[in-house]
């Protein structure tokens, strides 16, 4: 009886054929068509005694500051929710819709516009997980007051699309096991405790990864009485990955660099181009 | 707001309110939600009940101003106002006289603010040293085969933070406590201060993936007090985006189910459905989950429609091959019949809204009874199961699935030409109330504007709230077996419910 009603599903699975991508590591990913992400930020275009962008965002990413002239703008993406409202509001094109969503930094501050991008900064995480983990990780996953948005997707990379075991990362129950502590959301008052907890019992070398704009910084939902603003001052993050929420292919290119199996993308708050392929193979 | 129906306002005293809400219940109205403002000052809050009086009749508000006195509880003549009561107490500071549960619902055990969260002025401290949930006594030494099971609120898998306690023995659950607001993050006190255009991103930001139901329902009420006409052409392109929101929800849902009666290739493909449909969203929208398109009088852009037809008609043949293998597959449905049951008048009295409620037999949906935005003009087909068990739930998304894709069918052949927004600026000491069919249930946002034309105060009824509510009832004296099937059956965020 059980074999009569299971078998015309190993058949459905087997006529569905493969659908999972193949995972490059080099920004144009499959299925992502479309999809925006980080808007981009020319000042050159800026216009002197313009603030429409400053007042167009919502979660405070966009904030002027003083130069040798008027005001300009700077942006910190690790406030970004890509509302794209900056984008709506420049009278003068300096924000441009983009598709730059492998925002994943070892640092924070890489996530903040800066003029010079283009200096290679090394990668600061520790330098032993390769040794540690290999090439394999175990994810311990925690909610830390998100909307929903950041679990959506999280949960997405475990789909036959992305199938995120194929890449040697597990999701996994107890925080003992776990090699990383993802989280979500900008930490509430009430899972301030129970995250610090799940941190207390990993073991060592364990990483934290801030996974969505709200974890990175706050962003829109963060502040008030009853929510922190992120990570920062809370644990020590070793990955920051802005979104809002971050999708699919940038959550694994985070996972990825982690791993040191792929190199940053963003520097100074730009995507800068990807180095000619060396001749490790990736994935 | 365009081709809604007209709400009907009163003032009552605080000395009416039982007999009234008696009156109301017996005509076959249903009491919404309640909430607390302060349109003149920290010391003078006015109290706000929404109740539908009838199907297919406009929201009525009754305005209440306390006074001195405690005004009395409706909990026990309208049960599901006790979590609006309750909410109103920790958030507000309004004391219910008469409520039979006055413990604090969203602050935590151990939770105290120093002033009222909601209350006008400034920001409170919250001091938190966790303490025990007040359970009933069932365990203890004279009951030693009764176990207590706290489980959360860092749960398996990547899942929302909950804490869920269960008195069980052996299999049973004898009783089910759950705490939902480990993740309250304040988001009513968010609004408040913020324009009108940008509070929108907030109501998008309260559950992630009904970002669009909740960014309409908060533009309706904008635009309500606003009094503006959206132009025709966003009102049906609103709808497309509040039915891909649908589709995508009911996929992950389905998917989700086949998990807990472990149908794994039914789990891989419902989930494989689910990434499709995210994939179409991304097209249409330049987002995964819809978000950034929905603004106070219209939309901010022309969603790309180029291939969405020749996309959904081929998650229409996918899903359709998907559904009727579920239907085959016997180890599936037996684990969804008869589990679960939550019974129609238990329903209605706690508040079940969306399709739980719908697989109650009960024939609710605003998309047609309180009609909003373009769906008069539109073939809607409410799908109603009166199975009342985790199999019915099932039915009901399966079924909108299906008309989801009708409606947007019809919507890309007879898409009005036009302009995609109007201005929209509510004046100031303005107030309007929206709502919106979001894929759990029905959401509403009340939004009222201070003298500046800035957002004072919005009230966030999300319907996960509502079916949190009422999900308990479902699983007191069930067994553990059931459990995650049934809670699975019921496709709720925490995210909602806590805000």
């Amino acid at each position: 009886m059980a074999l009569k009603a299971i078998l015309p599903w190993t058949l459905f699975g087997l006529t569905q054929g493969k659908v999972t991508t193949r995972w490059r590591g080099e920004g144009a990913e499959p299925g992502q068509a479309a999809f925006l992400g980080m808007p981009r930020f020319d000042p050159g275009r800026c216009q002197d005694h313009c603030r429409e962008c400053a007042d167009a965002c919502l979660p405070g990413a966009i904030t002027l500051v003083p130069g040798e002239g008027p005001e300009r703008p700077t942006v910190d993406y690790g406030r970004c929710v890509v509302c794209q409202m900056c984008v709506e509001a420049c009278p003068t094109g300096a924000f441009t819709l983009a598709s730059d969503w492998a925002f994943g930094s070892g640092t924070r501050d890489d996530l903040v516009w800066t003029r010079a991008a283009a200096s290679p900064r090394g990668v600061t995480l520790k330098r032993e997980i390769r040794r540690v983990f290999g090439r394999s990780l175990h994810i311990r996953h925690v909610d830390a007051g998100s909307c929903n948005g950041c679990e959506s997707e999280l949960q997405a990379l475990n789909n036959p699309y992305y199938n995120l075991h194929r890449l040697g990362a597990f999701f996994t129950a107890s925080p003992r096991f776990a090699d990383l502590l993802l989280v979500t959301g900008p930490v509430t008052y009430a899972m301030r405790g129970p995250l610090l907890e799940a941190f207390e019992a990993m073991p060592e070398p364990r990483f934290v990864m801030a996974a969505g704009t709200c974890a990175v910084s706050g962003g829109t939902n963060g502040g008030g009485c009853t929510c922190g603003s992120g990570l920062d001052g809370v644990l020590p993050v070793d990955m920051y990955l802005p979104g809002c929420p971050p999708n699919p292919p940038a959550i694994i290119h985070a996972l990825l660099m982690l791993l040191q199996r792929v190199p940053q993308r963003v520097r100074g708050g730009q995507l800068v181009p990807l180095e000619p392929p060396t001749g490790e193979p990736r994935v | 707001m365009s081709g809604s129906p007209v709400v009907v306002s009163e003032d009552l005293a605080p000395a009416e309110l039982v007999t009234r809400c008696r009156a109301a219940l017996g005509e076959g109205a249903r009491m919404q939600f309640m909430y607390a403002w302060f349109p003149e000052g920290p010391t003078a809050p006015e109290l706000r009940y929404v109740l539908h009086p009838g199907s297919g009749c406009p929201p009525h508000i009754w305005r209440c101003r306390p006074g001195d006195d405690p005004p009395p509880s409706l909990a026990t003549t309208a049960p599901l106002l006790s979590w609006y009561e309750r909410e109103t107490t920790d958030l507000c500071g309004v004391v219910f006289r008469d409520q039979p549960l006055p413990q604090p619902l969203v602050l935590l055990p151990g939770a105290s603010a120093d002033r009222p969260p909601l209350v006008p002025g400034p920001m409170p401290h919250l001091s938190y040293t966790p303490a025990p949930e007040d359970l009933p006594q069932l365990a203890g030494t004279t009951r030693e085969d009764v176990q207590l099971l706290p489980f959360g609120p860092i749960r398996a898998d990547v899942l929302e933070s909950a804490q869920f306690a269960f008195l069980y023995a052996g299999e049973m659950i004898l009783h089910y406590h759950p705490q939902l607001f480990f993740k309250h993050r304040g988001m009513e006190q968010r609004f408040a201060g913020l324009s009108p255009r940008l509070g929108v991103f907030l109501a998008e930001r309260v559950s992630g993936i009904g970002s669009v139901a909740h960014a309409l329902a908060y533009c309706h009420a904008v635009e309500a007090a606003a009094d503006c006409e959206v132009p025709r052409r966003a009102t049906w392109l609103r709808v497309l985006l509040a039915e891909l929101e649908r589709i995508y929800n009911h996929l992950h849902y389905l998917g989700h189910l086949c998990h807990t009666t472990t149908l794994k290739v039914g789990e891989a493909q419902g989930k494989y459905l689910e990434e499709s449909a995210k994939q179409i969203n991304s097209r249409v929208s330049g987002s995964r989950l819809l978000r950034g398109l929905v603004t106070p009088g219209g939309l901010r852009r022309e969603p790309q429609l180029a291939g969405l037809a020749a996309d959904l008609a081929q998650l229409e043949s996918e899903f359709r091959r998907y559904t009727d293998r579920l239907a085959a597959t016997t180890s599936h449905l037996d684990r969804l019949m008869t589990t679960g049951v939550l019974g129609r008048q238990l329903a209605f009295d706690q508040g079940a809204t969306g399709p739980v409620a719908r697989a109650c037999g009960l024939d609710r949906d605003p998309r047609r009874d309180q009609s909003y935005g373009a769906y008069a003009e539109l073939p809607l087909s409410i799908a109603i199961d009166e199975r009342c068990d985790a199999y019915a739930r099932q039915q009901v998304r399966i079924a909108e699935v299906f008309n989801s894709i009708d409606v947007i069918r019809v919507v890309l052949a007879g898409l009005p030409c036009g302009w995609l927004s109007t201005e929209c600026r509510p004046p100031p000491r303005s107030e309007g109330l929206g709502w919106a069919e979001t894929p759990r249930g029905t959401a509403y946002y009340a939004a009222h504007l201070d003298a500046d034309g800035r957002l004072a105060r919005v009230k966030i009824k999300s319907p996960s709230f509502s079916n949190w509510r009422v999900f308990p009832y479902t699983v007191h004296d069930s067994n553990m077996m059931d459990y995650a099937i049934n809670e699975a059956s019921f496709g709720l965020t925490v995210a909602g419910c806590a805000r």
